[in-house]
């Protein structure tokens, strides 16, 4: 049996702007679910994407990616997600969502003027 | 002082050749992810080999300083009769439920000999144990939710984990008997292995009910590989482990 996915794995989204692929992605069903690993590294307080596996259920998904991903001492914990649940933007709509930040250097905290007590900032 | 030699090598062996068996998988997993799990652990199992290899060398040497042994010479240059592993071990890969099935009832055997060999008057098996303890509880974890997927599983897996049950169920009894040189040495340098089959039994049991398998009954028990005689699964082994050392005994990685 195949089932079929409209789902866009990260750096597959196809050039139309269509939120829905014109061709499904169809998989068999017999392969397992794609899962999104992000390690903390034992400097870091962030969990960082390190890259994707595949796994039948989240426990498995740990595992593997202890596995796969923190073979040389990478990392001290480890988050996982199925792909599916994570929705990406579309690089096509760049222009819209982060060029109007350009002009607004006002944002930036560095136009305020501290009090003298507080320093180090 | 043999008792105490042939104990380390007994140890060093077990260790080797269930890595030697695994290692096998390594580009024939069922998945990548699964690949490169089974090889990590046959990555472990070396590492331990490796620390009992060198110990048993130096035990050698401090005795007669002319024996030049290392950890090389004793896992390539000595014969079937001379490996010390207990026979389930040495038992074929089959398939992955054979392979996770075996891996899960020697862990679990493994982490508890390891647990007494912490209070081993040997100083340097101690250690080792301490460092082993850690990959052997994820082995547990990993082959135990093996054992549980597979038996739980589709009709086609359980039956593949009842056949794995049945042809390597009668090579684990020989685990809790200890060769001569366990016994001579128990509850000092040796862990008293005929104490671990109650609890093994255990926690055994209680994976394979969650598992939906059922406890094979007694039955007769093979036990003979710790003191040298093993199947015939253990020659071809040997011969694919030892023939390039033993046909280039000077070659280098």
């Amino acid at each position: 049996m195949q089932i079929q996915i409209k789902k866009f794995y990260y750096g597959d989204i196809p050039e139309e702007k269509s939120s829905a692929p014109s061709t499904p992605v169809t998989r068999d069903e017999h392969e397992w679910p794609l899962w999104e690993v992000f390690i903390r590294s034992k400097q870091g307080l962030d969990h960082k994407h390190v890259g994707s596996l595949h796994a039948t259920d989240a426990e498995m998904a740990i595992k593997n990616a202890r596995d796969v991903y923190t073979r040389r001492q990478e990392g001290i914990s480890i988050w996982v997600v199925e792909s599916k649940n994570l929705h990406a933007s579309n690089p096509d709509d760049a222009a819209m969502l982060y060029d109007p930040a350009a002009d607004k250097i006002y944002r930036h905290p560095s136009f305020y003027n501290l009090p003298e007590e507080v320093k180090h900032m | 002082m043999n008792a105490h030699l042939d104990y380390v090598l007994h140890l060093a062996d077990t260790t080797l050749v269930l890595a030697q068996r695994n290692s096998e998988w390594c580009g024939h997993g069922p998945i990548l992810e699964q690949d490169i799990a089974i090889t990590n652990i046959s990555l472990d199992l070396l590492g331990q080999a490796r620390n009992y290899y060198q110990h048993a060398a130096s035990l050698i040497n401090t005795a007669n300083p002319n024996a030049q042994a290392d950890e090389d010479s004793l896992a390539y240059l000595r014969d079937e009769r001379e490996f010390k592993n207990p026979l389930l071990v040495e038992l074929e890969k089959g398939d992955w439920a054979k392979t996770t099935l075996r891996q899960f009832l020697f862990s679990v055997f493994q982490d508890l000999q390891l647990k007494r060999l912490l209070h081993s008057t040997d100083t340097q098996i101690a250690a080792i144990a301490e460092k082993s303890l850690k990959e052997t509880a994820y082995h547990i974890a990993w082959s135990s939710e093996w054992v549980i997927r597979l038996g739980d599983g589709t009709p086609e897996s359980h039956s593949r984990m009842v056949t794995a049950l049945n042809e390597v169920w009668e090579f684990t009894g020989g685990l809790f008997v200890p060769a001569p040189y366990e016994l001579q040495l128990a509850g000092t340098i040796a862990a008293d292995v005929s104490q671990l089959e109650k609890p093994w039994t255990e926690t055994v049991s209680n994976v394979l009910e969650e598992a939906t398998l059922s406890l094979p009954g007694k039955t007769f028990m093979q036990q003979s590989g710790k003191t040298g005689i093993h199947t015939e699964a253990m020659g071809y082994i040997l011969a694919e482990m030892q023939s390039l050392k033993r046909s280039l005994p000077t070659a280098t990685w």
